[in-house]
Parts: structure tokens; C-alpha cells; sequence
């Protein structure tokens, strides 16, 4: 849980009063709360947790860990359905 | 070295390896605190690479694993009233509470739902103004912001029908209960990279120096790990207990100040029970008195929570770093992820989990 995920801020909107951008996880994108990196601009890369970015990351750097963590499944982990999840550690039918 | 290969980049790992065997001239034994690095270790290996003698010790750093029983239980309550849509990150779905577990809350019809942010919950408040919405905000430094973040907002679009079931924890008292506990062996701490991406790293000098314990900033990745090693074993071998920071590339030393800006508004400090652990004092963040409106344990007022822990489960004995979780007579036999008796066994960070999932075949030949 204490998992944080490198990408690439797509485009920055501001929803009621509170500054949110899209962000591109090597493929799945996400709606991320930038209010702790205000100053982030379009293509630059952060590291989100739980939807929020807390801090800024090279390019070179994000790239090498999103290609490690697709390699190792830890984007599927991250971003698939926690009930299917639950289900197939339970052992029980969905 | 049968995993070296699935290193990202295995030269360099190798290089690393190099330099930690060549630095060695002794026993030692170091705690990774965070369960992300637990796995990370596990699953590569990398402990089984290191020179004889040197041990990785497992700490306390799983938040769904410490948060307290009574806490679930009171989880469990309030996600079975009707009218309650209750809101969880999915690894808590399965964390077992004195009797059953948030998934079979689900399954017996209650209202819960997985999100990947907190924000997520608070749009759901928004949608249904004639439903109560609670989310489970649990979770280290690194998590804590964004539950922050997500009641100022609450309370700023006054959004009432929104509360936080609040139990935050802190890394840097759990140090120093690890240190002060007669039974300590660790010599030196991984410490961990996110909760210091947010927090910086102005807490751990003083605990380097008081405990004369080195403490390296540590990242989750395989090769940071090593690097982490790397930079623990060359201030052991050379007498030095010192703040270092392996993972710059996401930690800076001033951390996110919005962030703790943010922290000190919504939250203040409190003692905390650790489950499997008991109380760290100071060890936790609660709702600060101009927030205490969006407090679930205050709006639901749950009492009579009468906790009964396994009597077979030893995850404290684990999450404190005095048992590898095989060692445990139940690990595999009555205790499986899909029979759990302990937290450690279900989450992604649960040093039972770990081993279950990536060395159970080894133990079974070995045995």
C-alpha cells in the first residue's frame, strides 16, 4: 500500500477549486490530485500514490519503473478490480 | 544466483552484490521497514544473495497489517449498517476481524466498495447525498496525505454525509520501539522511501545518533534495495551510524511541504495500538478537533467491540521482526491466504504473504 507509481501528467484541469490532472501509467490512465505538486506542468513526470502525486521523477528514471513494475505485474495489482482480487484469494466464485 | 537474471538490469546488481560481499567481514542483521520492500526482497531473492551472515529482518511496515483489531471490527460494524456505503483500498477487503472480514460483508449484501483513491469516496458522498459514506483511512505517512487532503475538501464543499474511520500510524516511533524492545537484534534500518518522499528526512538523524543505528532511505525496486544494503554494510563495517539517502531520485530531504503543511492542519498526534505489536506511544495521526465532524468512530459511535484475536496466529512475533513468518507452526497449514489467521497472511505487504507466495515450494523441499 505504500506503493507509488511513476507517470506522466497528460493534461491538468482545475475541479472545483482543486487542482487534478490525467495522468498516463504506462497505458492506463488516471484521474490524480496535484494539489501537492502544484507546480507540475503537461508532460513531466510524478510519482502517485492512491491517486494523489507527492513528489516529481526524471523521465529516465519513471520509464525504467514502469517497465519494471509491467514486467513484474505490480501495474495490474495496482489498477485491476480489488473485489476479482479478494474473490480469487478467498477461493470463491464471483 | 538463480535470480539474478530477473534483475532489470543484472550487470549492475551484480555490481552492487560485488561491493556488499567485498564490504563484509561479519555478521549482521538489518530491518527493511516497509512490507513493499519485504516483498520485493522475497521475491528476487535477494536475501538468499547476500553473504552468509548477513540477515534482513522483516519490519512492522504493512499498515493494513498493524491497524488495530478493535479498528476492524468497528469497520465491520459500520459497513454492515444499511444506508452506509463503506469505502476501502482493496487490500483490506480480506484482513480478518475478530469475526468475519469486509469481503463477506459484501458478499452478505452490505455496501462495500473497493476505490483507488479516497477522492474516489468523496465524489460517491457527492452522488448520494441520502447515503452515509465512510472511508477506511489507514496507511503510513505516504497515505496519509492523500486522506487528508480528501476531508479538507469534505469539509471545505461540505459535504456532511462524508466521514474518515481514521487510523493512521507513523514510521519513525515504530524505530524507536523496535530499538527500545529488550529483544532487538537489528543493526541498521532500510527505511522507507515513500513515507520520506512525503515526510522528508529531518526525523531520522536524531535516531541514527540516539540509537547509534544506521538508517538508509530505501526504494522499493530490486536494484534499490541492493543499494540500500550496499550503503547500510559499508557504514557498519565502518563503525558509522548515519542518515543516508539511497533513493534521491524520489526523496528529498525537505520532503513535500504541501503536503505537511496539509498533515499538520487535518491531523494531530496520537497514541496508537499496533496490532500484534500493542501501544507505540505517539505513534499515530487522528482527526485534529477542526475536523473531528468527519470522524466515523464519533459519528457512528460504535461500542460494545468485543476483540478476539487467533490464539494460534504469531504475526506480531512477525511484524516485529522476531519470527520469519515459516517458522510459525500454522504458516501453510491452517494459516493460508484463503484460510487467513492474520493480517500479514492477505496483504500485498504482509511478510506472510510474501513467503507464501514466493517461497512456499522451497520451504515444502526443504522440509
Amino acid at each position: 500500500m505504500c506503493l507509488a507509481v511513476p507517470g506522466r501528467v497528460l493534461s491538468i484541469t482545475e475541479v472545483d477549486g482543486t487542482l487534478m490532472a490525467e495522468v498516463d501509467f504506462g497505458g492506463v490512465r488516471k484521474d490524480v490530485c496535484l494539489q501537492y505538486i502544484p507546480d507540475a506542468t503537461v508532460g513531466e513526470y510524478v510519482v502517485v500514490h492512491v491517486g494523489f502525486a507527492i513528489q516529481r521523477l526524471d523521465e529516465k528514471s519513471a520509464q525504467e519503473t514502469l517497465a519494471n513494475f509491467e514486467r513484474l505485474g505490480i501495474l495490474q495489482d495496482e489498477f485491476g478490480d480489488g473485489f476479482s482480487r479478494a474473490a480469487d484469494q478467498a477461493g470463491v466464485e464471483r | 544466483m538463480k535470480y539474478l537474471d530477473e534483475f532489470s538490469n543484472p550487470d549492475l546488481a551484480r555490481k552492487l552484490l560485488d561491493q556488499i560481499h567485498a564490504a563484509t567481514t561479519r555478521p549482521w542483521a538489518m530491518m527493511e521497514v516497509c512490507g513493499g520492500q519485504t516483498h520485493s526482497i522475497i521475491r528476487h531473492g535477494i536475501d538468499q544473495l547476500l553473504p552468509e551472515g548477513v540477515e534482513m529482518i522483516h519490519g512492522p511496515g504493512c499498515p493494513v497489517c498493524v491497524t488495530p483489531l478493535e479498528i476492524i471490527d468497528k469497520a465491520l460494524t459500520i459497513a454492515a449498517q444499511p444506508g452506509v456505503i463503506f469505502c476501502s483500498f482493496g487490500d483490506m477487503l480480506r484482513v480478518p476481524g475478530s469475526t468475519q472480514d469486509l469481503f463477506g460483508i459484501k458478499s452478505a449484501g452490505g455496501d462495500v466498495r473497493v476505490v483507488y483513491s479516497p477522492l474516489d469516496a468523496l465524489n460517491l458522498a457527492r452522488e448520494n447525498p441520502d447515503r452515509q459514506v465512510v472511508f477506511f483511512g489507514i496507511g503510513f505517512e505516504t497515505t496519509a496525505p492523500a486522506n487528508a487532503m480528501t476531508v479538507y475538501q469534505a469539509k471545505r464543499l461540505g459535504v456532511r454525509n462524508f466521514s474518515l474511520l481514521v487510523s493512521h500510524v507513523l514510521v519513525p516511533p515504530a524505530i524507536a520501539a523496535i530499538m527500545e524492545s529488550p529483544r532487538c537484534r537489528v543493526q541498521a534500518f532500510l527505511a522507507a522511501g515513500h513515507v520520506c518522499s512525503v515526510m522528508g528526512t529531518s526525523e531520522y538523524p536524531a535516531l541514527a545518533e540516539k540509537y547509534r543505528v544506521p538508517i538508509v532511505v530505501t526504494g522499493f525496486e530490486p536494484l534499490d534495495i541492493l543499494e540500500g544494503i550496499r550503503q547500510a554494510i559499508l557504514q557498519l563495517e565502518s563503525g558509522r551510524h548515519e542518515l543516508q539517502n539511497a533513493y534521491p531520485r524520489a526523496v528529498r530531504a525537505e520532503g513535500n511541504v504541501a503536503a505537511m503543511r496539509m498533515l499538520r492542519d487535518v491531523f494531530e498526534v496520537t497514541d496508537r495500538t499496533w496490532r500484534g505489536i500493542g501501544m507505540i506511544p505517539n505513534s499515530g495521526w487522528r482527526l485534529s478537533p477542526r475536523y473531528r465532524d468527519f470522524d466515523a468512530e464519533l459519528r457512528f459511535e460504535v461500542t460494545d467491540i468485543h476483540t478476539a484475536e487467533s490464539a494460534l496466529c504469531r504475526s506480531g512475533e512477525v511484524l516485529q521482526g522476531l519470527l520469519k513468518p515459516h517458522e510459525c507452526a500454522a504458516f501453510g497449514k491452517q494459516c493460508t491466504p484463503r484460510n487467513p489467521l492474520g493480517a500479514t497472511m492477505v496483504s500485498s505487504e504482509g511478510a506472510c504473504a510474501a513467503y507464501y507466495a514466493y517461497r512456499r515450494l522451497d520451504l515444502v523441499q526443504i522440509s
